[in-house]
């Protein structure tokens, strides 16, 4: 057996460690929902349906782009009985932290950049109206009185929705940088500046709808931009589950409970059964068991007594405890964790995206390109200042990145929202190229490739008295392995038996009577079984024994992302800190070649680090907190989302369902977007090799402009939507 | 020609009869889930009347 003893992803690890840290639920507050499997018309109604059905709920909303369901209920209705009506009609759920103020935050954002799209579409359109009928021959008073509506309806839709380039370039310019909104701001400005003088002079071009244009398709790009971010940043913001560390602190009989921040060496601390321990310390009272997988990867449960070390992070089991601080705050082995994923972090080399070398490269050369036609043209034409700043400016605006605005958002919104649906969630902007780079896979074992929950593997060979008392007993204790084989047995259909005067002994197991005779589930010794070789759990009838056997269960998915990512050529890897016949029975049964096991944290890192001093692009897969670090050190990263928040926070994408095989779809998605986004640039540099020509000879119309600026928006848009 | 003096102010009118719409559906939140909208058209379970806000 692997991992047995990983405390349930719960709805709300922190409200272990702090019960009083759930406030979000006080008044009837909307609850939020992440469900990652929903897809249809039918699972809407069948979700909302059992939503309302449960008793306190008032009403129940699911979003279907989002994957998400708000509740309306009463306050005592929790998450976790949602979660688990939800399972009941076959969903899977999980909570969502309702970090209402940063989503309204981002609403707004969005709303205001589609209030401004709106806004220069209708422009544009208008325009392009009166345009139309200016190329198509109308003169004099007539093109001079359609060319002043155009400049009338023109000139506030711009000042209007151009604000975003404006103030990004102003503030660019004002840390002396330039960046891409530098000459999109400067190239607005001109060329209404020009065609209004055009217009007001009788001149026979303006470049209105041009100009609208370029606002038009510049703001559709940067919406995508903005929802694609937006999206991921707030999923993972809520995602994050609370986590308030507080410590109960025992001191004159009493127990108050207090920030970790307010203990100092030396104070006594209960530790309750199912908590986390808060602190490194010293246990001076008390029998339990500690899980340490989620520090070590160690998949079997310690059983501590007075005397015995433990350290912050560890999951107590079974019994109270009353610990003596050693370490608090800064020192604790936590804390040190968590320094050493800062330093991993920072020591990540900053990424340059494809779309930051392309503005780099391009930015520079719009105004010196089109301040080149300018001095030309002056030189030319003998001082024609009319005709060359004409010629300029319709340079300036056909060089205008319009195209390039959308190459990378129309892609990375349609690989983002492809890998959604398949439930992966992107967290970081730049994850998807560094995803397409990646050769080298890692994964972890216990709660990656397996779901770190035991599952009972020999119920055929007990006779049915036995497990129904089995069943009783196990439902008296909070033990993983007893809740698994409770979880087990009655869905086998099974009734549990009459067990009287039922009694946990921490450390040991649970007793009880059943007519007449005593009976334990329990330890070996403690039952009086002889130690079978797997881990298991023991149930002693009066005089017969009988033993339980776990496994660990693979995750779903798991042995088709090992064969997907090797059919991609991809070098694999098991990294665990479990001991070596699990990992190599692992790595033996998803015929993984290369495997490592009992890897400390750092150790973890460590290897990870000397693949990438080899040249080698390594994507992490984890979810523990001993993969944290090696999850930050990797050059990019995977966490499913029952995962410890520390470890989803270090990732770079988060897996929301419990199906682990979109990692492979997300490499193949990945390497496609790059080659989309290449694939855009080059056809915007075309376009421009094409009509910077035109404009520089001084032949290019605004009919010109206009085709050239919308065809290549839309051959872009067109090329990002064939990735399959 | 005198046509047009009619029919620009009336394109542009409908023009912002159009954004005026589309301001409304923006701040009700008509584009907050487009996908399940998509797919709530099929689902059989029909109300006597929209629901409301407040409700």
């Amino acid at each position: 057996m692997t991992e047995a003893l990983r405390p349930p992803p719960s709805a709300c690890p922190g409200c272990a460690v702090a019960p009083a840290a759930a406030p979000v639920e006080d008044k009837g507050a909307r609850l939020l929902l992440s469900l990652p499997t929903i897809h249809c018309a039918g699972c809407i109604s069948t979700v909302e349906k059992g939503l309302a059905r449960h008793p306190g709920v008032r009403s129940a909303r699911v979003n279907l782009t989002l994957k998400r369901a708000s509740i309306d209920a009463e306050p005592t209705v929790s998450a976790a009985d949602l979660i688990a009506t939800l399972d009941g009609i076959g969903y899977e759920a999980h909570e969502l932290d309702p970090g209402v103020l940063s989503q309204t935050e981002t609403d707004r954002q969005g709303r205001d950049l589609l209030m401004r799209i709106g806004v220069a579409g209708f422009a544009m359109m208008n325009v392009m109206i009166l345009s139309i009928a200016v190329w198509a021959g109308a003169e004099d008073a007539t093109r001079d009185l359609f060319h002043l509506i155009s400049a009338v309806i023109a000139i506030p839709t711009v000042a209007f929705a151009g604000q975003p380039f404006f103030r990004s370039a102003l503030k660019a310019l004002r840390a002396r940088r330039l960046n891409m909104d530098g000459p999109i701001a400067l190239a607005l400005i001109l060329t209404v500046a020009i065609s209004l003088f055009e217009t007001l002079q009788s001149g026979q071009h303006a470049y209105f709808e041009a100009v609208l244009m370029l606002t038009f398709f510049l703001l559709v790009g940067r919406y995508l931009d903005h929802r694609a971010r937006a999206l991921a940043r707030s999923a993972a913001q809520e995602l994050a589950a609370l986590e308030v560390p507080r410590a109960l602190r025992i001191a004159g009989g009493t127990q108050t409970e207090v920030p970790i921040a307010q203990l100092a060496v030396g104070d006594l601390v209960l530790v309750r059964p199912g908590a986390r321990v808060p602190v490194d310390g010293e246990v001076t009272e008390g029998r339990s068991e500690i899980d340490r997988s989620l520090l070590t990867g160690e998949t079997l449960p310690v059983v501590t007594a007075p005397g015995a070390q433990l350290s912050a992070g560890e999951v107590n089991l079974t019994g109270p405890l009353t610990v003596r601080v050693t370490a608090a705050g800064r020192d604790s082995s936590l804390h040190r964790m968590a320094d050493l994923v800062a330093a991993a972090e920072s020591a990540r080399t900053r990424y340059t995206t494809l779309a930051d070398r392309a503005a780099r490269a391009y930015a520079p050369t719009i105004p010196l390109l089109s301040l080149g036609a300018f001095v030309v043209w002056m030189w030319i034409s003998g001082g024609d200042l009319r005709l060359s700043v004409n010629i300029a400016v319709a340079t300036l605006i056909i060089t205008c990145p319009c195209a390039l605005g959308l190459a990378v958002p129309a892609v990375v919104t349609a690989a983002s929202g492809r890998l959604f649906r398949k439930g992966l969630l992107i967290k970081d902007g730049t994850a998807l190229e560094r995803l397409a780079e990646v050769d080298t896979v890692v994964f972890d074992k216990t709660g990656t490739l397996t779901m770190g929950t035991p599952v009972p593997d020999n119920l055929d060979a007990h006779p049915e008295p036995a497990l129904r008392v089995a069943l009783a007993l196990s439902e008296a204790s909070s033990h993983p392995l007893a809740r698994a084989l409770a979880t087990a047995l009655r869905a086998r259909g099974l009734a549990p038996a009459q067990v009287d005067d039922l009694r946990e002994a921490p450390g040991y197991g649970v007793q009880g009577t059943w007519q007449g005779q005593p009976v334990k589930l329990g330890r070996a010794g403690w039952v009086g079984a002889t130690h079978a070789a797997t881990t298991g759990a023991y149930l002693s009838l009066g005089e017969d024994t009988h033993s339980f056997t776990f496994t660990d269960a693979l995750r779903p998915g798991a042995e088709e992302v090992v064969a997907a990512l090797q059919a991609q050529g991809k070098t694999l890897w098991l990294l665990s800190g479990d001991v070596a016949p699990a990992v190599e029975a692992m790595a033996h049964r998803l015929n993984i070649p290369h495997h490592r096991a009992g890897a400390l944290p750092t150790e973890k890192a460590a290897h990870i680090e000397a693949l990438q001093a080899q040249g080698h692009k390594v994507l992490m897969v984890g979810d523990g907190l001993n993969d944290t670090v090696a999850l930050s050190a990797a050059h990019v990263s995977i966490s499913p989302a029952s995962a410890l928040d520390a470890a989803r926070a270090a990732s770079d994408m988060v897996l929301l369902g419990r199906d682990i095989a979109p990692v492979a779809d997300a490499l193949r998605i990945s390497q496609t977007s790059v080659r989309r986004i290449r694939e855009n640039f080059w056809q915007s540099g075309l376009y421009n090799a094409v009509f910077v020509p035109i404009a520089l000879v001084g032949w290019c119309t605004p009919l010109w402009a206009a085709l050239a600026m919308s065809i290549s928006s839309i051959t872009v848009s067109l090329n990002a939507l064939r990735l399959k | 020609m005198e046509v047009l003096a009619i029919l620009i102010p009336v394109s542009l009118f409908l023009g912002l009869l159009g954004l005026g719409a589309f301001f409304w559906t923006l701040r009700k939140g008509q584009y907050d889930d487009p996908e399940g909208d998509a797919r709530r058209i099929l689902n059989t379970d029909y109300d006597d009347r929209p629901k409301r806000d407040d409700e």
